[in-house]
């Protein structure tokens, strides 16, 4: 499948669906919870990471946490 | 035609390359030295925030910080010199912007923002500017600005990158719509690191939208969050929606008082 990964292209083999949890570690996200996850423009709650699921031509956006001024 | 508009001579030379742009003009610069803007924190982003602001001519800004200028701010804190370690921040601060403009009023607040004092401060200003250095004031800020209806500008920064929004609340989406609650053990700068200039790029950004909100001049960074990676110096700007169920600014707020929250 073919996601937009904050705004690049990404073309995931031999999967047709994904989880965001599943993204999150593929991508290597050190620390989720530093990161909001939004899936077509919608915020996916905290505890539905495992559930909720990627599919071909979706959009998810990582919003990092950033605590410094 | 009403004539509002009555800058001094000095005035009209002092702010001309602000009276030259259409969108601003004149009577932009008399709604700038009318303006009253809060800026929290005195360090990364709130030192290119009240320089700016005060160079523009806002005619009251208000700084709050309960810190002193410790040697390790110096490399990215530029309202602070070397002579001013161990100063108050805003005491330093508030020196370099009287000497920059002695239009403006400025307000050191010597404080650590809390529930209990927010409200009364941010309800003298017409605008907020987030430069705090932590979540527990970033929340707070947004919170207390949604329940006074303040508008404000969300500023965050670690390491190359930079995050920042504006939030017209009742309007658009605020921080919490998206980011919902603090996280468990943050990262910071001190433990993190922090390419100084970076806070130069991401404080300039939130002042521009301050004078923007200010003087009606162009559209708002509304509805989405601007990030920026300076390591690449990618810049993307993130559509965001209000969220119905958010907890302080959804249909059904579970936040309604920021003492109950935030005590």
């Amino acid at each position: 499948m073919e996601i937009r990964l904050n705004g690049e292209s990404r073309f995931i083999d031999q999967v047709t669906k994904m989880s965001v949890a599943g993204l999150l570690e593929m991508e290597q996200v050190a620390s989720p919870e530093m990161v909001a996850v939004q899936l077509n423009g919608e915020i996916v709650d905290r505890g539905t990471y495992h559930n909720t699921m990627i599919v071909d031509r979706n959009e998810v956006d990582f919003l990092y946490f950033m605590a410094g001024g | 035609m009403v004539q509002m508009v009555q800058l001094t001579d000095k005035q009209q030379e002092r702010y001309s390359r602000h009276i030259l742009l259409q969108e601003v003009g004149a009577e932009g610069q008399e709604k700038l030295l009318n303006a009253k803007v809060l800026v929290v924190g005195t360090g990364g982003l709130g030192s290119p925030n009240s320089l700016y602001l005060t160079a523009a001519g806002v005619g009251t800004v208000g700084i709050v910080d309960a810190d002193v200028v410790d040697v390790s701010n110096l490399q990215r804190q530029i309202a602070h010199s070397t002579n001013d370690l161990d100063r108050a921040k805003v005491e330093s601060a508030a020196e370099k912007m009287r000497a920059l403009n002695p239009d403006v009023e400025v307000r050191p607040y010597r404080l650590y923002l809390d529930a209990s004092n927010i409200d009364e401060i941010i309800r003298e200003y017409d605008f907020v500017i987030d430069g705090s250095d932590n979540f527990a004031t970033k929340f707070l800020v947004n919170d207390a600005c949604v329940l006074a209806g303040i508008p404000f500008s969300h500023g965050g920064i670690l390491r190359f990158n930079g995050q920042t929004m504006t939030v017209l609340p009742g309007q658009t989406a605020c921080y919490r719509c998206s980011f919902r609650e603090p996280p468990p053990n943050p990262v910071g700068c001190s433990r993190a690191g922090i390419l100084g200039a970076v806070a130069g790029m991401l404080g300039t950004i939130q002042a521009a939208e301050a004078l923007k909100f200010i003087t009606g001049a162009g559209t708002l960074l509304t509805d989405a969050l601007l990030t920026f990676d300076a390591a690449t110096m990618n810049f993307r700007r993130v559509p965001l929606k209000r969220r119905s169920d958010c907890p302080v600014c959804g249909e059904n707020p579970t936040i309604s008082s920021l003492e109950e929250h935030h005590g």
